[in-house]
């Protein structure tokens, strides 16, 4: 029931986006990143209602949605936390968060808790080397992140 | 007539895959190759122009049939002046240049790809079904390699996709080379497999990873064909042939289609062009199988079914007035049928109602003949030689048991039927000539040229326009010239003048016919049917480009030369035959006259015709 | 907000009177004063951005007659190099320089759209730029007719999800088209067939943020910033053992030991210049200078000490490769991944030296055999990490 509704929403928000983007191709990244902003995940279903729009095949949205690492096919954690893997991050601090992270939601990076409130995930450089460590919560960068400040982030 | 100029504009290849340099208007260009001086058109590739002065780069990624990528690497060459190696398919040449082909930098690159690929590339050649005809071991021997310099991977990486009774897939001897992808997306239109993920973790991959039972492929197995290496086979059932064959309750028959006889040659080391029908017939009886039959036979009975059909068609359309759908659209081709049940599920009313020959004559082996030679037809195993994939799937739907058995067993493609023949240690081009079996071993040239795009057109046509005057075709020596070539999509008009009393409505009908082969061909004609804007009568659709002769059981290489050279033989066999017209086919007045009745009667509509499925295009969650 | 200084980008700056000046000019004139003042592109490569623009602008072959419609400027903010940050400074604090730039490159090549293809990453920038676009189209200053003889320049914003490798250009267009982000085949060259096969100008945000200052100023004053063949100045972004990471606008020409100095960094055996694709140098050339002539770089500058393992940054920039690869073309795809488990099994002791020289002739056969800048760059740190640090990849 409440799968229905939350599917026609999805079909009337793809609609929606579409008509604001265009039926070409090129509107394709603009409505995936709507798509995901909102509801978290591209889904199998997603893919085929916006290739239905685009003319395309849904194997090609697939394809598309899994090289860029903001998308994802798979179901994920409402939250997504990001670490940023370079080196930089690496000198100031990144292990202890990892750490930190790990050990608070029970999970390695890569997994998803098992209530699907929480992704742990490593991302390339995020642009804050000169205020590292950083981090994604969700698209939210936050910088200088230690792991006495982890509660209120993960607060917010 | 439809829209001509619709058919001009064939879908754009994902823009990167596209080579666009404008040469209009632009001076020839003189280059060096080795020091060796030439002159090229302008914007000719290096790889084109070298083969100008006797080299042939060594390629991977490139394929005749496609489009230009440029990602494997291996057609490296050095360009003077430029800091980087060059990828010889995917460089135009828009000034004077030199290039060096075999430096000791190119050499070193090019072994290094080889290195790097063969370090990723699960498995031994020797237990691969592409051994000695994969490009990846033909280019690592040419260049000698002989040991791996950056190791070798011994655990599997991805799982081997068994799921679909047509092609197999095995992403560890994937190169990731693009051809399957641009095959699919590109040529066939039919969008199954694509690139996923990034870096290494990069992969070829069907929508949500799903096995290919479950996604929209059509089974024309144009992957296969096109796949350098093994990562893309047939699913191949001849163990449980070979069964068949071992187990004296069972009568195991065989029926060949006319594309295999046409091509088999080919793997036993011949140019093709070269048929082997009769050799062939030789071989398979030599295998073990009991008899060995014509599916020219059963096109042959297609015909007479579909042309009875299409002039059924128009008289209801013409004098009834009743609401028929025109154009009526042959359905000989599985991947065609699966394709339009996927992608015009709601134009399925245009298909003919006719079983394919394979399926005709399983159908038949299994009541007439069983009957008639007094055989339990629950022993009676029998088995299609197609140039197919999809034939594989075709014999395993549901609906195909209307002799109340499986109508066709197995289906055994041209590269599955030459494995066997090797395997008992023949060769095929050395035998004798034998003859079919009888009374099913007798087809027409009619039926012979169901092999080639155009083929099923010129035959119904030869009947149908028999039928109806009651003279022949008014084309020299029977040959139905506009019908024929290679161009993607052909039109055709014929006027019908004279009829006999029965089509008197007829008279100064123009029969309007078009012809298509490829997926993305049948597309573009589908979506005037579509519309409503397509005024033909009748429609031949082939999924493959050159039909049956270019299908994904045929051997391997493909390219439009080989499949031209294909069609060449089995015109040139019609064209030897007595009987050139499906109607005169005497083994088809006889099972009527014995069996059937007559075309579209009781018993023809139980055992040679068929329903359609409306799959649609989603798969969903 | 930080006090900034600098020659050029953060010199005070009247706001659009380079666009102004521009328009004084007439696009002939600029072109010659962008070609004259030696501009090139600050993303790493260096190239001439006149003759970019000159390249796109002789474009007028049958399909492109129609002038200003079909070309287009495209403004790469997509910095995904490690250790660079300093187009998310510009985009922040000087955004009216940058979209001032824009105008002016369109206004010169013709082209009456602006795109700024931002990085995923600066999705949180998206409201302050929209807000700006908006008020300046408000204001008049995007829009019709804006030269007064019919120039028209609206500016567009689309967004990167997450991939390096659309940071070369023509990936970075491939991503606008809305496919994988997969460099293509070269030629055509942007210039000719870029964003919807149309003449496009790919310029990085550092580029089109120093135009409105030349324009201003002109060439010559430019020219005297920098050295011969580097005019001008370049934003560092420096990050590591330093004591003050940040973003610093240096005169190109700068030695490596004066950027340790600024950024307060002692006791340093390595700076990575570049990015993981750039060079490493160690203390004994820390006299080497940044500029197009020397040590090239897109301002990456990571800054290690005595107690940092070269090991360790090795294997993160190769995994960074492993994963950022498009992974279309086999030497990047499947050479990274091997590049990076003969480390790992030199560390281990699993292989010998020999084995490291077949890795380091690998890597030189990726710079010349990979389709694109991406891999081809992979061997920049294999080779200069590995030259100077060998002792380290072994064990420690």
């Amino acid at each position: 029931m409440r799968d229905q509704r939350t599917r026609e929403m999805l079909d009337q928000d793809i609609r929606r986006w579409v008509d604001k983007y265009s039926r070409e191709r090129s509107a394709l990244i603009a409505i995936l990143h709507n798509v995901h902003r909102k509801y978290s995940q591209v889904s199998a279903h997603a893919m085929e209602e916006i290739a239905d729009y685009l003319g395309i095949h849904p194997v090609e949205v697939y394809g598309v949605a899994t090289f860029y690492s903001f998308y994802n096919a798979e179901p994920k954690g409402k939250k997504i936390i990001r670490l940023c893997r370079t080196i930089s991050c690496d000198m100031q601090g990144k292990r202890d968060l990892v750490y930190a992270l790990e050990h608070r939601f029970g999970i390695r990076f890569g997994e998803t808790t098992r209530d699907g409130k929480w992704t742990l995930e490593y991302t390339s450089c995020m642009g804050w080397c000169d205020q590292g460590p950083a981090l994604f919560v969700n698209s939210k960068p936050y910088t200088s992140v230690t792991t006495e400040r982890l509660d209120a982030i993960l607060a917010e | 007539m439809g829209n001509l100029s619709n058919f001009e504009s064939s879908r754009i290849p994902s823009s990167h895959l596209q080579q666009q340099i404008d040469a209009t208007g632009k001076a020839d260009v003189e280059i060096a190759i080795n020091g060796k001086k030439l002159t090229v058109p302008y914007g000719t590739s290096i790889l084109n122009a070298t083969r100008l002065v006797g080299v042939k780069i060594p390629t991977l990624c490139s394929h005749d049939d496609l489009c230009v990528v440029g990602v494997c690497r291996l057609c490296l060459v050095e360009v003077e002046g430029q800091k980087t190696l060059q990828a010889a398919c995917a460089y135009p040449i828009t000034a004077s240049i030199n290039i060096r082909t075999h430096t000791t930098k190119v050499r070193k690159a090019r072994r290094h790809v080889l290195d790097l690929m063969l370090r990723n590339h699960y498995g031994e050649c020797y237990a691969c079904r592409r051994n000695h005809k994969c490009q990846l071991q033909d280019r690592a021997k040419e260049h000698g390699v002989d040991f791996f310099r950056f190791g070798h991977i011994k655990e599997k990486r991805f799982e081997e996709d068994l799921s679909s009774y047509a092609v197999v897939r095995d992403p560890d001897k994937c190169v990731l080379c693009y051809r399957c992808v641009r095959t699919c997306i590109d040529m066939q239109e039919v969008g199954v497999l694509e690139f996923i993920n990034r870096g290494f973790e990069t992969q070829v991959s069907t929508f949500m990873n799903k096995p290919l039972a479950e996604v929209i492929c059509v089974n024309c197995g144009q992957c296969i064909n096109r796949c350098p290496t093994g990562a893309l086979r047939a699913n191949d059932p001849s163990d449980k042939v070979w069964r068949a064959i071992e187990d004296p309750e069972k009568h195991v028959i065989m029926q060949t289609a006319p594309a295999p006889r046409a091509c088999i040659g080919e793997e036993f080391g011949l140019e093709a062009g070269h048929s082997l029908t009769r050799e062939l017939n030789t071989a398979i009886r030599m295998i073990g199988f009991d008899q060995v039959f014509d599916t020219n036979f059963a096109a042959d009975l297609t015909i007479m079914e579909e042309s009875a059909e299409l002039l059924t068609r128009l008289k209801d359309a013409l004098v009834e007035g009743k609401d028929i759908p025109l154009p009526m659209i042959t359905s000989c081709s599985p991947g065609w049928v699966k394709f339009c049940e996927h992608f015009y599920p709601d134009q399925l009313d245009h298909l003919s109602t006719c079983k394919s020959p394979q399926q005709m004559f399983g159908a038949l082996l299994k009541t007439y003949y069983a009957e008639k030679s007094g055989i339990n037809p629950a022993n009676i195993v029998t088995v299609a030689l197609m140039p197919c994939s999809a034939k594989k799937f075709e014999c395993n739907r549901p609906e195909m048991q209307d002799s109340g058995h499986k109508d066709v067993d197995y289906g055994l493609t041209t590269r599955e039927m030459a494995q066997m023949i090797k395997e008992c240690g023949i060769h095929l081009p050395d035998l004798d000539r034998e003859d079919f079996d009888h009374p099913l071993g007798l087809g027409s040239g009619a039926g012979l040229i169901f092999g080639a795009t155009g083929g099923v057109m010129e035959a119904a046509i030869r009947t149908a326009y028999e039928i109806v005057t009651g003279r022949e075709v008014p084309f020299e020596g029977l040959n139905v010239t506009p019908v024929r070539g290679m161009e993607g999509i052909r039109e055709a008009s014929i006027l019908i003048e004279n009829p006999v009393e029965e089509w008197k409505f007829l008279a100064g009908v123009e029969l309007k016919v078009a012809i298509a082969h490829g997926t993305a061909n049948a597309k573009k004609i589908m979506e005037l049917v579509k519309a409503g804007k397509a005024d033909y009568h009748f429609i031949e659709i082939m999924a493959c480009p050159g039909g049956c002769l270019g299908g994904g059981g045929a051997p391997i290489p493909t390219n439009d030369e080989i499949r031209r050279k294909r069609a060449e033989a089995l015109y040139k066999e019609d064209a030897s035959l007595e009987v050139r017209k499906s109607h005169e086919n005497a083994e088809i007045d006889q099972i009527y006259e014995e069996f059937l009745g007559e075309p579209l009667g009781e018993r023809s509509h139980r055992l040679l015709h068929t329903h359609y499925t409306p799959r649609g295009k989603r798969i969903g969650d | 907000m930080t006090e900034r200084k600098g020659p050029i980008l953060f010199r005070p700056y009247t706001a659009f009177s380079g666009m102004r000046k521009a328009f004084e000019m007439g696009n002939a004139k600029v072109l010659a004063t962008v070609k004259d003042a030696g501009l090139r592109g600050r993303g790493g490569a260096g190239f001439p951005t006149a003759m970019k623009w000159k390249f796109a602008l002789d474009d007028i072959s049958k399909d492109h007659q129609d002038y200003s419609k079909d070309r287009f400027i495209i403004c790469n903010a997509d910095e995904g190099e490690p250790g660079t940050f300093k187009d998310r400074v510009l985009l922040e604090e000087q955004l009216g320089l940058l979209l001032e730039g824009m105008l002016i490159a369109g206004y010169t090549i013709r082209a009456s759209t602006g795109i700024i293809f931002l990085r995923g990453e600066y999705n949180y920038m998206w409201d302050q730029i929209k807000g700006t676009i908006l008020r300046w189209r408000a204001e008049g200053m995007l829009g019709e007719n804006l030269d007064g003889k019919g120039f028209d320049f609206d500016i567009h914003i689309r967004m990167g999800a997450g991939a390096y490798v659309c940071g070369e250009e023509t990936a970075l267009i491939e991503s606008m088209e809305g496919y994988r982000g997969e460099p293509r085949n070269r030629p055509p060259f942007p210039v000719n067939a870029g964003f919807n096969k149309r003449p496009t100008v790919v310029n990085n945000v550092e580029t089109l943020c120093q135009l409105p200052h030349i324009l201003n100023e002109g060439a010559d004053w430019f020219k005297k910033i920098g050295t011969e063949e580097s005019t001008g100045s370049k934003l560092l972004s420096i990050s590591g053992d330093c004591s003050k990471p940040g973003v610093y606008e240096v005169p190109f020409g700068v030695t490596i030991q004066a950027v340790l100095e600024l950024a307060g960094a002692v006791g340093i055996k390595a700076v990575q210049v570049g990015g993981a694709s750039g060079i490493c140098l160690s203390a004994h050339e820390f006299d080497r200078t940044i500029c197009f002539e020397d040590v090239p770089t897109g301002g990456s500058i990571i800054i290690f000490n005595t107690t940092r393992n070269m090991r360790e940054v090795l294997v993160n920039f190769l995994g960074f490769f492993m994963e950022e690869s498009c992974g279309q073309c086999t030497p990047c795809r499947y050479g990274t991944e091997c590049l990076l488990d003969g480390i790992l099994q030199l560390s281990r002791g699993e292989c010998s030296d020999e084995y490291l020289s077949e890795l380091l002739d690998l890597s030189d056969s990726m710079a010349i055999a990979s389709k694109c800048g991406l891999g081809q760059s992979v061997a920049n740190p294999f080779r200069s990490i590995i030259e100077r640090f060998r002792g380290e990849i072994y064990h420690g």
